[in-house]
């Protein structure tokens, strides 16, 4: 690998780390949020030990999403730095004023917040956990408008004679037509992967205390509002996609040739080149209604587009990774579905009802109670979320290749001119390490925090400071 | 506009290595001053509800250098590639290491959490320090802004300058006084009488050095630093904590200051000709940017400060180190 195809590796590798953890944290402020003016409005005690827990949760996870959310901050100078150079005008600001807006927000409001129980009126110590959420939804907002910039550059002019971008609107990259496909479809990602592990810790733990029962159900229904938002706000966007970036779709159904009422492939088996026909299970014309709306509509074929933009741009190619595009599109859609079949199992099989269907067999009955299978391999419930984000970026970002802001800038011409393969290669292994063992920990640590007994034990402490923590 | 950019920057990095030096001083001072787990438990929870909200303006200098110098971001993160790397994993350490401390009931694992928490703020110390110190002396810029070399020596290089071991020790001290300082401030008890110590002892050093520094080199900023630091440690004795931080830590934004304005209006020299040094107008970015940044900073930032001033309120009360009988 040379140094770029390195570059590009650490970069893809500490982001989607980055991303691992940050929906994770966007759906626990907002669960906690919702616990805590549960108990407010209610006063049961389950509540509040479902806050006090989901806040434990928030805080481990979240300090993780900080200190790899600072690696981000530094990355587009360590190794993109003609980058940083180039849109320095229009991604300095953004990133800028996410720190000021959202980032002061979010940590010091989470620090009253864990910290402020006893220290804080009622209703202004509830408002905390509620601004906190609302600080988490501002980041990803503006954080997303920056990457739809190079998914779809606007509200900039080519300075002729630096040939930098300079910002002409921020507004306009605000209401990128992107953003605000992307926004809703990502949130309803992070509802997902908050939501698995919920769900997991209370299948998992329902046998020692029924509130966790409670925690599964609110899990499953978020998995399942959450999976909806996806698939509905994932047909915008990829219609918003097709507009903007015609060759991504294309990509994504290794499409070769323009195609009237376009199919869509379940799965396919064999390579996906252009000469040789692939063997696939086809959905008539879903491309073309994914693609345009209506299921008669035309998709521009790869080969097509290819001769498109060689006129436009110049020699040379912009197909992307083919197999990538294609399989972790599907992926994605995949681990979602699966995700959500999960959910409504798990609601299915903990309903309160006597009634019985005829017909069914016994663990599909309604109340049927959560089978051993699923409480042994609960894991799967955060996995796959987790695994539908990653794949959604993987495409979304392998899929612009070879631009970096499409149409205007190459990936090889944001690279930092001076860097050296050791040098990446030593951060690669430097931040594998460590995030490995980042993981390992939290990981470690939530299944201890979740073996607690929720209603806390009252033992004499020693300590004479109320405070929670440390 | 450029100005007044640049002197938000400097305030951004002021804060922040004020603020996080008292952070990362506690840290290293965790294991030296707490006798026992409890104590060294009290000794993190003074920090405990600020940290984060303190590293923030760490983001918010960084996403102010891009935003407003982009070129200076850009060349200051390319040629130093690795130590900021390893800057960013030692960070990650530390923030995770206080974070994860009391998430688990076991003494095995708190002791784990404690040096974890001591050898990287300790090393994140050194390093900025040493990061400071490669700023005065500047880098060996091309024509590009780039610096070019061969293999893991092209980064790791500068952090070998005599100028960077002298901002590397001098940051170890300074950050030691402030987290002394502060944690003589926020407790009771034992842990608070050996701050004091701790902080009297590292300002007579301090002082020492200073006026060593200033005599020989007849730098009139190292002789005002040393009377500063004179005042902090003599207030400690008094215990008036108070003004003892507050003396520690104008030093240090003093020095913070000092360091950003060396060079006048050359934001980052390059070694190998002048003219291919960065100036604040040659790295700024374009008027559009700057004047959003300006609608936005003037909006958002009085209020950060505002917020942020209010934690510090809420969590004003001292923390017990001593142990009471139950
Ligand atoms: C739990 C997560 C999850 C699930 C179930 C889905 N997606 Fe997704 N998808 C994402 C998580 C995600 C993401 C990680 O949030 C991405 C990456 C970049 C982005 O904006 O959202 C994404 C990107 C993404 C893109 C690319 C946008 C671009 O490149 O500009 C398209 C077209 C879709 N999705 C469409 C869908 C469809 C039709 C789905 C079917 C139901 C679907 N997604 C399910
Ligand atoms: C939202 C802000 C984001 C921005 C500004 C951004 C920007 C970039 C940049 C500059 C590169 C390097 C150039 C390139 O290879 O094209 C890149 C690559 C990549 N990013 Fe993103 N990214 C963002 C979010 C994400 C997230 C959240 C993920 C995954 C979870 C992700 C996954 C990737 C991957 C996999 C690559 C490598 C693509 C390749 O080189 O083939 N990105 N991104
Ligand atoms: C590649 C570009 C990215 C950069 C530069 C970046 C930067 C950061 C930084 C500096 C933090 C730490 C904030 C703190 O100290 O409190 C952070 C956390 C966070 N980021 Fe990212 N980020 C990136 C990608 C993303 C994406 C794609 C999303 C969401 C769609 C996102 C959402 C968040 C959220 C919600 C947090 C706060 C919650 C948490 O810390 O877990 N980030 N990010």
């Amino acid at each position: 690998m040379d140094v770029l195809d390195l570059t590009r590796l650490q970069f893809a590798v500490v982001t989607i780390y980055h991303y691992l953890f940050v929906p994770v944290s966007i759906c626990l402020s907002s669960t906690a949020a919702g616990f805590h003016l549960a108990w407010m409005r209610t006063g049961k005690d389950k509540y509040l030990h479902l806050t006090k827990f989901t806040g434990k949760l928030l805080i481990v996870t979240f300090a993780v999403g900080v200190v790899t959310g600072l690696v981000q901050e530094f990355q587009f100078g360590l190794g993109w730095s003609a980058f940083a150079r180039f849109y320095g005008d229009v991604f300095g600001p953004t990133l800028a004023i996410e720190g000021m807006l959202a980032f002061f927000l979010e940590a010091t409001f989470l620090a009253l917040w864990y910290f402020g129980w006893d220290r804080l009126p009622r209703r202004i110590h509830a408002a905390t956990i509620v601004v906190v959420a609302v600080g988490t939804l501002l980041s990803a907002y503006i954080i997303l408008a920056a990457n739809s910039f190079m998914q779809n550059p606007i509200a900039y002019a080519l300075d002729p004679s630096t040939g930098r971008a300079h910002l002409t609107s921020f507004l306009d990259l605000m209401t990128n037509e992107v953003v605000l496909a992307a926004f809703p479809h990502t949130m309803g990602g992070a509802a997902m992967a908050g939501s698995g592990l919920l769900m997991a810790i209370g299948i998992w733990r329902t046998h020692a205390d029924r509130a966790f029962l409670t925690l599964s159900r609110v899990g499953a229904w978020a998995m399942l509002i959450g999976g909806m938002v996806t698939a509905i706000s994932g047909d915008h966007l990829g219609k918003v996609m097709t507009a903007v970036q015609p060759m991504k779709m294309a990509a994504a159904e290794a499409l070769y040739e323009t195609t009237t009422s376009a199919p869509f492939s379940v799965f396919a088996i064999g390579e996906l080149g252009h000469d040789r026909p692939f063997f696939s299970i086809e959905i008539p014309g879903l491309l073309s209604f994914l693609g345009t709306g209506s299921f008669s509509g035309t998709v521009q074929g790869i080969d097509d587009l290819q001769a498109l933009y060689t006129a436009q741009y110049g020699p040379g190619s912009y197909v992307p990774m083919i197999p990538v595009a294609f399989w972790t599109f599907r992926l994605m859609i995949g681990a979602g579905v699966l995700g959500m079949a999960l959910a409504a199992y798990h609601l299915w099989s903990t309903w309160d009802t006597t009634r019985r269907v005829p017909l069914l067999p016994r663990f599909l009955q309604p109340g049927a109670g959560t089978p051993g299978w699923l409480r042994r391999f609960v894991l799967i419930a955060p996995v796959l979320p987790a695994a539908a984000n990653t794949f959604g970026w993987i495409f979304t970002e392998t899929a612009r290749q070879p631009w970096l802001a499409f149409g205007i800038s190459k990936v090889e011409d944001g690279i930092s001119p001076g860097l050296t393969s050791p040098e990446v290669i030593a951060s690669l292994a430097g931040f594998t390490l460590v995030y490995g063992l980042l993981a390992l920990v939290w990981y470690r640590l939530v299944v201890h925090l979740s073996r607690q007994p929720l209603a806390p034990v009252e033992k004499a402490s020693a300590d004479s400071d109320p405070v929670p923590s440390y | 506009m450029i100005t007044f950019w640049f002197a938000v920057l400097v305030l951004a990095w002021v804060l922040y290595f004020v603020l996080e030096g008292f952070d990362f001083g506690v840290g290293v001072l965790g294991p030296v001053l707490g006798r026992d787990e409890h104590e060294r438990g009290a000794i993190v929870r003074t920090v405990g509800p600020f940290w984060d909200g303190n590293e923030v303006w760490l983001v918010a200098a960084v996403g102010v250098t891009f935003a407003a110098f982009p070129d200076w971001y850009a060349a200051l993160m390319s040629a130093l590639y690795l130590p900021m790397v390893l800057i960013l994993l030692l960070l990650a350490i530390r923030g995770c290491a206080l974070e994860f401390r009391g998430k688990h009931d076991s003494p095995s694992w708190r002791r784990r959490a404690d040096l974890l928490l001591a050898y990287s703020s300790g090393g994140i110390v050194l390093l900025w320090g040493a990061v400071l110190g490669i700023l005065v002396d500047g880098l060996a810029l091309r024509a590009d802004g780039e610096v070019t070399g061969t293999g893991l020596a092209r980064s790791l290089g500068p952090l070998l300058s005599p100028a960077a071991g002298i901002g590397a020790l001098a940051a170890l001290l300074a950050a030691i006084l402030l987290g002394a300082t502060f944690l003589a401030l926020r407790t009771t008890g034992p842990v608070r009488r050996r701050a004091r110590d701790v902080a009297r002892h590292t300002a007579t050093g301090s002082v020492v050095a200073l006026l060593l520094l200033g005599i020989s080199t007849g730098n009139r900023l190292a002789l005002a630093a040393a009377a500063i630091v004179f005042i902090a440690g003599l207030q400690a004795r008094r215990s008036r904590e108070g003004t003892s931080f507050a003396a520690v830590a104008v030093t240090v934004a003093a020095a913070v200051v000092a360091v950003f304005t060396v060079h006048g209006d050359v934001v980052l020299r390059s070694t190998l000709n002048p003219a291919w040094s960065l100036t604040r107008e040659s790295a700024a970015s374009g008027p559009e940017a700057l004047k959003l940044l300006t609608v936005a900073g003037v909006l958002i930032l009085p209020g950060v400060i505002v917020y942020q001033l209010w934690s510090y309120w809420v969590f004003r009360r001292r923390v017990a180190s001593e142990r009471v009988a139950s």
